[in-house]
Formats: C-alpha cells, sequence, structure tokens
C-alpha cells in the first residue's frame, strides 16, 4: 500500500463518512469486456472496489460485486456475510450465465472462510476460483492461466500494515480513555489528593499519565515492536513491555518506591490489556489461542491493577 | 513461513488423510500454506500457523477437514463471554466485532 492508501484506509475503518463507503452490489464492466472476459468476484466495500479498479486498468474484466455491506473481504467472509449463497444470488441476479459463455468466476483467496468453492457450482453453476490474497497479483494470476504460487497465496502483517491498525485502536478508544481520566480524578480526590483542588488535579493526571503510558505501549510500542518482544502471547509481550516503559513514568513522577512501583504494575498491566487487544487486528491468531491467552492473563491484569491502585491510595493515607 | 508470527502451537486443526482425495483446495484457500500435496495427498505442513479461520474445512469437498473455526479476536471473545451473562446479554452481542 502507498501512503495515501493507509490513510483511507484509516479514515474508513475509523467508520468516518461509512456510507458512502459502500458502492451497489451487480455487475460491473471492467474496460471492453466480451463473453470470453474472466468474471472477478469482491465485496462492496469502496475502498476495495477502488484498489481494484486501479490494479486492474488498462484490463478487461467484469466484476460481480457482493453485497458485505461496506466490509473488506476477510472480515465479511468471517461475519458470514460474503458466503456461497450471497455470490450464488448475485451470478443469478445479474444474469451472469447470459453474460459470458464460461462457467467460472474467481473468488478472493481470503474469502475462504466464507464461501465454498465446490458449493457454489451446486447453487448457481458457476465454479469458483480461489484467486491471490493480494488484488495487486490479480493480471499475474490470470495470465498464469489462473495459477498462484505459495508467495501469492501468503498472508503477510509487514510494519505500516501494523501501524495501521494500530491508529484505529487509537480512535476507537477515546471514548474509554475519557472515561479512565475521570476515574483517576475521582480516586485522586479519595485519596492522595486530599482536599486541595490543585492536588487532586495532579495525582489525577499522574495516575492517568501512567494509563496512557500503558495504552500506548499496548497500541503501538507491542505491534510495532511484535516478532521482536520475547514470550508468544500477546499479553505477555504487553505485560514486559509496560513494566520497562513503566519506569519512565515513574522516574519522572512517583515520589516515593512505593508509588513507582504502584505506577508500573498499573502500566504494566494496562499495556498487556491493549496488547491482547491487538490481536484482533493480526492475520495470525486463533480462537483457541486468544481464548487460552485471555483466560490466562486477564487474572494477571486484574491482580496487577487492583495492587496497584490500593497501593497508590493507601500510602497517601498512611 | 511468517517468522516471528506464531502463536499456539495446538491448533483445533483436525486432518483425516483416510478421506482426502487429493483436490488441493486446501492448499489454494489456506492464507498460511499449513497443507502441501504429496502423493496425491494433501500433508499437514505446519499445524502451528493455522489460525482456525476455517477456509479450509470449508471448501474440503471430502470432508476430511474440520476445525473449531473463529475469530481469534480479545473483543470479540471478550463480547462472546459477557453476552452469556443474563443482564449484560442486551448490550453484548456474541459476534460483536469491528464492524
Ligand atoms: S483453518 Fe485456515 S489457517 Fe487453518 S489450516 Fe485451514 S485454511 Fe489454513
Ligand atoms: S481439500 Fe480436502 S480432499 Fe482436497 S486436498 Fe485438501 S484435505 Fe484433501
Amino acid at each position: 500500500m502507498k501512503l495515501p492508501d493507509v490513510f483511507k484506509t484509516v479514515l474508513v475503518r475509523l467508520g468516518i463518512g461509512r456510507d458512502s463507503y459502500r458502492i451497489a452490489p451487480g455487475l460491473y464492466a471492467l474496460g471492453s469486456p466480451d463473453t470470453d472476459s474472466p468474471v472477478v468476484v469482491t465485496c462492496n466495500f469502496k475502498l476495495t472496489f477502488d484498489i481494484l479498479r486501479r490494479e486492474l486498468a488498462g484490463r478487461s474484466y467484469w466484476l460481480l460485486v457482493v453485497e458485505t455491506y461496506g466490509i473488506n473481504v476477510w472480515c465479511a467472509a468471517g461475519k458470514k456475510s460474503f458466503t456461497s449463497e450471497e455470490v450464488a444470488q448475485r451470478v443469478k441476479e445479474s444474469n451472469l450465465d447470459k453474460v459470458v459463455s464460461h462457467r467460472s468466476i474467481i473468488l478472493p483467496q481470503l474469502a475462504g472462510p466464507g464461501v465454498s468453492a465446490h458449493r457454489l457450482r451446486k447453487l448457481c453453476g458457476f465454479s469458483g476460483v480461489f484467486g491471490p490474497v493480494h488484488i495487486r497479483d490479480l493480471p499475474r494470476f490470470i495470465d498464469a492461466g489462473m495459477q498462484a504460487g505459495p508467495e501469492m497465496r501468503t498472508v503477510k502483517f509487514p510494519l505500516s500494515q501494523r501501524l495501521a491498525v494500530a491508529f484505529v485502536e487509537l480512535y476507537g478508544a477515546r471514548k474509554f480513555l475519557l472515561w479512565v481520566l475521570l476515574a483517576c480524578l475521582l480516586a485522586a480526590a479519595l485519596g492522595p489528593g486530599g482536599f486541595s483542588p490543585v492536588k487532586i488535579l495532579s495525582a489525577g493526571l499522574g495516575a492517568f499519565a501512567t494509563v496512557l503510558t500503558g495504552f500506548l505501549t499496548g497500541v503501538f510500542l507491542v505491534p510495532a515492536l511484535l516478532p521482536r518482544i520475547p514470550f508468544r502471547a500477546f499479553a505477555a509481550k504487553g505485560l514486559l513491555a509496560g513494566a520497562i516503559i513503566g519506569l519512565i513514568p515513574a522516574g519522572l513522577l512517583a515520589g516515593t518506591l512505593p508509588q513507582a512501583l504502584a505506577q508500573i504494575m498499573a502500566c504494566s498491566a494496562f499495556a498487556s490489556w491493549f496488547a491482547m487487544h491487538y490481536t484482533g487486528s493480526t492475520p495470525f491468531t486463533s480462537l483457541s489461542g486468544v481464548d487460552r491467552e485471555m483466560r490466562r492473563y486477564m487474572p494477571v491484569q486484574g491482580g496487577l491493577l487492583l495492587i496497584a491502585v490500593l497501593v497508590w491510595l493507601i500510602w497517601s493515607w498512611l | 513461513m511468517m517468522q516471528g508470527f506464531r502463536h499456539i502451537e495446538d491448533a483445533t486443526l483436525d486432518y483425516d488423510a483416510d478421506r482426502c482425495i487429493g483436490c488441493g483446495n486446501c492448499l489454494a484457500v489456506c492464507p498460511h500454506q499449513v497443507f502441501e500435496l504429496g502423493q496425491g495427498k494433501a500433508v499437514c505442513r505446519d499445524r502451528g500457523e493455522c489460525m482456525e479461520c476455517g477456509a479450509c474445512a470449508l471448501n474440503c469437498p471430502a470432508g476430511a477437514l474440520q476445525v473449531r473455526s473463529g475469530v481469534g479476536c480479545a473483543q470479540a471473545i471478550l463480547h462472546a463471554w459477557l453476552a452469556r451473562i443474563p443482564l449484560l446479554r442486551r448490550v453484548f452481542t456474541p459476534d460483536a466485532c469491528c464492524s
């Protein structure tokens, strides 16, 4: 992806103007296709459609757009809106059997979790051929007689993509961060702040800075350094990274050693929680793996946070 | 293949070689190249790369593949758990996820 695309993706993923990112399902002509031209199936997420048009410029293909409610191929297949039934219905509605003389359609490989190629043939008479993962490989795939090598079939997860999805997390968490700020100020009023507004503000903001450090560590640092941080579990990566980065607010803000430890623990807990949530943005974590990770690490995260808050409050009462 | 990107080694992927007819569908759909073809049958090359997406099982015409498929997303799993609690059921839906 080039940079403008990354930004567009971010905008779209943030859900800004969601409705203008859907296009009408149906059959579209790219260039001047005839009865022998290949048929490429895709979702109705506008960004995907635009990339298709750009990457396939100068070619003559039919594009069959199915209704996925403006969601990308992979998520739509996972959520079962991009299914064999949906594709079959669009094939019939568009009278594809009269438009082309052959009987095969090219499916995006990542539609695999939702579309069954052999079932499709039974449903509508067209057999599905899985194309490559990336649209940019599509012309090469078609020119090679619908053959894709392993490199065209494998999902990768480069740094640019890891960070693009991290921005989405950041935006998605804005409400959560506001609540945390309020909770920090409230807790500060009960504990370290005493009855002085200035003290409440400084203690509350100090606590919030700790949470924010943990958040940024979990959302940006862990994804950016993903393959370099030890441990398989994302939550464990977050615990480690959070404890190390937690030294910064602890060194800058804490007055006493117990307070510093509390800040490190809180930072570690939040980094772990957010790193764990990053699993949803990766193309390699499985249901079993994330389920296990959550059962194992959520008690650790909760425990650390509880101890941190208690130490912070109790120390101020002493 | 995805160096540095492995999560667990024991995915719920189950492959029954006796049923396999060697059509190669699973090789085509798997985004992590878990299978390769050898001697007219699929061979599970590396189960540790499986992300339980379910594409291979859905596309195997012989029923040789089974996997407990779903999304490896903490938020979705959390929502599914919360949706089991009676009162919270109204707020959370099991398949809530980025939309
Ligand atoms: S479930 Fe998905 S990742 Fe696992 S082997 Fe099948 S296609 Fe590959
Ligand atoms: S899809 Fe099923 S029958 Fe075909 S090669 Fe794979 S396991 Fe064998």
